[in-house]
């Protein structure tokens, strides 16, 4: 993990390389697969590239203590994200369900409980992610959760280029000089939380906490964040991480 | 394993014309949607593009405008666009813009086609070929077929129902108690039982109608026979029970009783009892009906006895639009009964004055005279007179009739009209050959001024006395009017004076310029121009007809319309009246005083979509006036 990591440092020009790098070395046959998939090349325009938009529901925050319940992803583009392409798993968790994450993800513990295991969907999930540019909101659940959950299963790791939207709210209300000169007045930081970013946007409040409602929410507000404040031009890799 | 997109399915199931689908067609739109997000102020369809999908809005607001940059339409959250394109050439003709940041759903081709073969009200709604306004005109006329009074609506409560066992006495105690007139009496049910009189309570307890005990029988079957008070009940039923089902129509119930002589009906929904129906209830139920007011305005003897009638026609306005009736119906109706009142008063008028000095006509003009009147209306009418109308010694006369009628009509209801268009005013209390010289002034040298205040004798109808006078100046208009093309320029001219709005926009009215307003006036911007363009057409094509719908028969059997364009006048006729008259059923239900307003957010989301397109109806038919009849030039001729 921790060479992973270093790795996703060095600012996102280095991703086709990494991929590639990780395709070579990689002894499982559905790794290597997903690896040789590669990415666009950190110049692609972002209006080009292939995107799809992930979520993941999870017991809790902590990787080593909880695990995920359900994926939902959608292909998509800057333009269209087709419905028609969604997928959904709900999968047992390899660690017990709390009652406040059923509450939470509205998925019950008999739904669960004829759930296949993460291993049974990973070649479809994989296969779904593979060569497209994965867009999530918070990357600091996905990222870990889908790396320990594939560890777990075929003994080694993935990572992978991501765009994070709460990531480019963070650098728009957070990091400006003006989100600066708030927080030096005392001023309450602007939430980047999912559904308070889709309202700056004028998108609809959808109902959060389901992985595929999530997903579509978290690729509109990409939409509206490009359409916003970059445009169709802006090479992916200004935007990855 | 597949999940559904309830976020889209809920939201697209609120809105028409994805409202009426059975779930499964529209679990299949939510899950094939495509969905895209726009900047406010940036295209989301451009002039001439390939189109292969219906754009839904999710949110946000998107204004579509003509090639030419006039503002077409402004839509929001729930509205459709893109259907006209799909349904055409695939090309994009009315561009559209997202005026918000706006969240579109795109919904393919190819499933739009299946929703239009397999939803008629989904086609209906999108489709060009069956206008949408026709369909809700004749959806309006297929409830209408099926509204016809149900006899449960006059049960007000359940049966008193006590079993056989009980005593005679006990059953009395219990009708009393109900203050009820009647019950009826059950029994478990036998081996020979007839399985029509058996159904089960709301304990699953078996019951059979054994019959029916009612006020009368006490008199006849008990005190006259001499059974003690302990006789139970049973003991006295015997014989057929007559019932009707509940669904049946209220005419039918009387038919019944009056059939098998009875005052007493047993509703049953199925076979479980709903109430009892008396005769009488059926005699308070008829009497609210246009025809027996008219009956009873014939039978008041003075005008504080018509007026207190005043409010009987409310009611029976209320209830003919609940029953379903069209525009039409209603209209023939409160006219009917406002001529009533006008003869009636006429004759009270005579009575105490004395037989009048000349003959007369009551004319009546306006909405009357058009058989158009709804609740809330004016007074217009003129006096017509003999020949041989002396003022001198005759005006007396006929200004104190006119007042009486005048002051009548005031009380029962029907305010004084502002322009001063009533016999009253000398000037429209005149013998037939000044009303001849009026019309022929009037057509003759015509300027839309002088036009303006007169159109209302356009439409004419007698009321009361000699109706050859108003049949001549009928006939005079015919003969004149279609030869007269400065002055079918002049009221032509007229009738575009005022303008439908473009639609509604969220809770506003949208203005053709993009301004809002909070209310609309439906008659000063719908129905009234609607009947001026109407009465135009029917001016130069010399029909005689006063009623708009049978204007339009006569304009349509001439070439002065393309064709087809008689049609959707006619609907559109047909949609803003009763919209209008619907919105003063409603304003009399929340007992405020009727008026000519709507106000958007009282308009349903069907309705806005059919009134929009009936604006655009009337608006294009107002184009087209200017064209078919132009102002002729200073050496332009009548021919």
């Amino acid at each position: 993990m921790l060479s992973h990591r270093l790795a996703s440092r060095s600012q996102g020009l280095e991703w086709p390389a990494y991929l590639q790098q990780r395709a070579d070395e990689a002894r499982d046959p559905l790794l290597k697969a997903f690896f040789a998939a590669g990415c666009p090349a950190p110049e692609t325009p972002i209006g080009e590239a292939p995107l799809v938009s992930l979520d993941l529901e999870t017991t809790g925050l902590d990787v080593q203590r909880h695990a995920i319940v359900s994926i939902g992803l959608v292909p998509f583009s800057l333009s269209r994200i087709p419905l028609a392409r969604r997928r959904y798993w709900v999968v047992r968790p390899s660690r017990a369900l709390s009652d406040t994450s059923i509450t939470l993800h509205r998925i019950t513990h008999s739904e669960v409980a004829e759930a296949p295991d993460f291993g049974e969907i990973l070649p479809e999930l994989l296969e779904a992610l593979a060569g497209r540019i994965v867009v999530v909101h918070f990357r600091h659940i996905e990222r870990p959760f889908l790396a320990d959950a594939i560890k777990a299963r075929l003994g080694e790791g993935v990572l992978f280029p991501m765009i994070d939207t709460m990531s480019l709210e963070a650098r728009l209300h957070r990091l400006s000089l003006w989100a600066r000169l708030q927080r030096w007045m005392r001023r309450p930081p602007v939430s980047i939380r999912l559904g308070d970013s889709r309202r700056r946007y004028g998108l609809p409040d959808y109902q959060g906490h389901h992985a595929l409602v999530d997903a579509l929410a978290t690729a509109e507000l990409f939409q509206a964040q490009v359409a916003k404040h970059y445009d169709a031009a802006t090479p992916v890799g200004k935007l990855w991480t | 394993m597949d999940a559904e997109v309830l976020e889209i399915r809920q939201h697209m199931g609120r809105f028409p014309p994805f409202e009426a689908l059975d779930d499964e067609l529209l679990d299949e739109v939510a899950g094939q949607v495509e969905v895209g997000y726009f900047q406010a102020g940036s295209d989301i369809l451009q002039f001439d593009q390939e189109l292969h999908e219906l754009c839904y809005i999710r949110s946000g607001a998107v204004e579509v405008r003509r090639r030419t940059g006039d503002l077409y339409n402004r839509l929001g959250e729930g509205d459709i666009f893109g259907h006209f394109s799909l349904l055409r050439n695939h090309r994009v003709r009315f561009p559209a813009r997202a005026l918000e940041d706006t969240l579109i759903y795109f919904i393919p081709e190819a499933l739009f086609v299946r929703l239009c073969e397999a939803d008629e009200h989904f086609s209906d709604f999108v489709e060009l070929e069956r206008p949408r306004l026709e369909a809700a005109v004749e959806q309006h006329k297929k409830a209408n077929d099926m509204m016809i009074t149900r006899v449960r609506k006059l049960l007000t409560r359940y049966p008193v129902m006590v079993e056989a066992s009980a005593t005679v006495q006990e059953a009395a105690r219990q009708i009393t108690e109900a203050q009820a007139s009647s019950a009826l009496i059950l029994d478990e049910p036998g081996d020979d039982h007839d399985p029509r009189h058996t159904f089960t309570d709301s304990q699953d307890r078996p019951w059979r109608l054994r019959g029916i005990l009612t006020d009368s029988d006490f008199r006849t079957r008990i005190v006259a026979e001499g059974l003690p008070p302990d006789t139970p009940v049973g003991e006295l039923t015997g014989g057929r029970v007559i019932t009707i089902q509940s669904d049946e129509s209220v005419h039918e119930a009387m038919l019944c009783m009056l059939r098998n002589n009875i005052h007493h009906l047993p509703v049953l929904y199925r076979r479980r009892p709903m109430g009892i129906v008396h005769l009488s209830d059926i005699i308070r139920y008829e009497t609210h009906s246009s025809l027996y007011l008219v009956s009873n305005i014939f039978h008041q003897s003075s005008v504080e006895g018509l007026a207190r009638l005043a409010p009987d026609v409310r009611i029976a306005f209320v209830r003919m639009v609940e029953e379903g009736a069209n525009s039409q119906m209603v209209g023939a109706a409160l006219s009917t009964i406002g001529r009533s009142f006008v003869r009636r008063l006429l004759e009270l008028g005579e009575a105490s004055l004395g037989p009048p000095p000349v003959a007369y006509c009551f004319m009546v003009n306006g909405s009357m005279a058009r058989n158009e009147q709804t609740v809330v209306t004016d007074q217009d009418n003129a006096l017509i007179l003999a020949d041989d109308f002396d003022p001198a010694r005759h005006d007396g006369y006929f200004a104190s009739l006119a007042q009486f009628v005048s002051d009548g009509l005031a009380a029962c209801g029907y305010p004084y009209c502002k322009g001063e268009v009533m016999a009253t005013n000398p000037r429209w209390r005149q013998p037939l050959k000044v009303w001849k010289r009026y019309f022929s002034e009037w057509i003759d040298s015509p300027t839309p001024e002088r036009l303006l205040h007169c159109s209302i004798f356009f439409d004419l109808d007698s009321a009361y006395g000699e109706e050859a006078y108003v049949e001549q100046l009928q006939d005079l208009i015919a003969e004149k009017a279609p030869r007269s093309p400065r002055f079918l320029a002049a009221v032509a001219r007229n009738a575009r004076n005022r303008t439908p709005p473009l639609g509604f926009f969220r809770t506003f009215v949208m203005e053709k310029d993009g301004k809002h307003n909070n209310s609309i006036n439906l008659k000063r911007r719908g129905t009234a121009p609607l009947v001026d363009l109407i009465r135009v057409h029917a001016l130069a094509c010399g029909s005689r007809a006063q009623n708009s719908f049978e204007r339009l028969d006569d304009i349509a059997a001439t070439q002065l319309l393309a064709p087809g364009v008689d049609a959707k006048l006619r609907h559109a006729m047909e949609l803003l009246s009763m919209v209008r008259i619907r919105h003063q059923v409603i304003d009399l239900q929340q007992e405020h005083e009727p008026d000519n307003n709507i106000e958007p957010e009282n308009v349903a989301d069907s309705e806005r979509h059919h009134l929009k397109d009936a604006f655009q109806v009337l608006s294009r038919a107002q184009k087209f006036l200017k064209y078919r009849y132009p102002i002729p030039g200073p050496s332009g001729r009548d021919h």
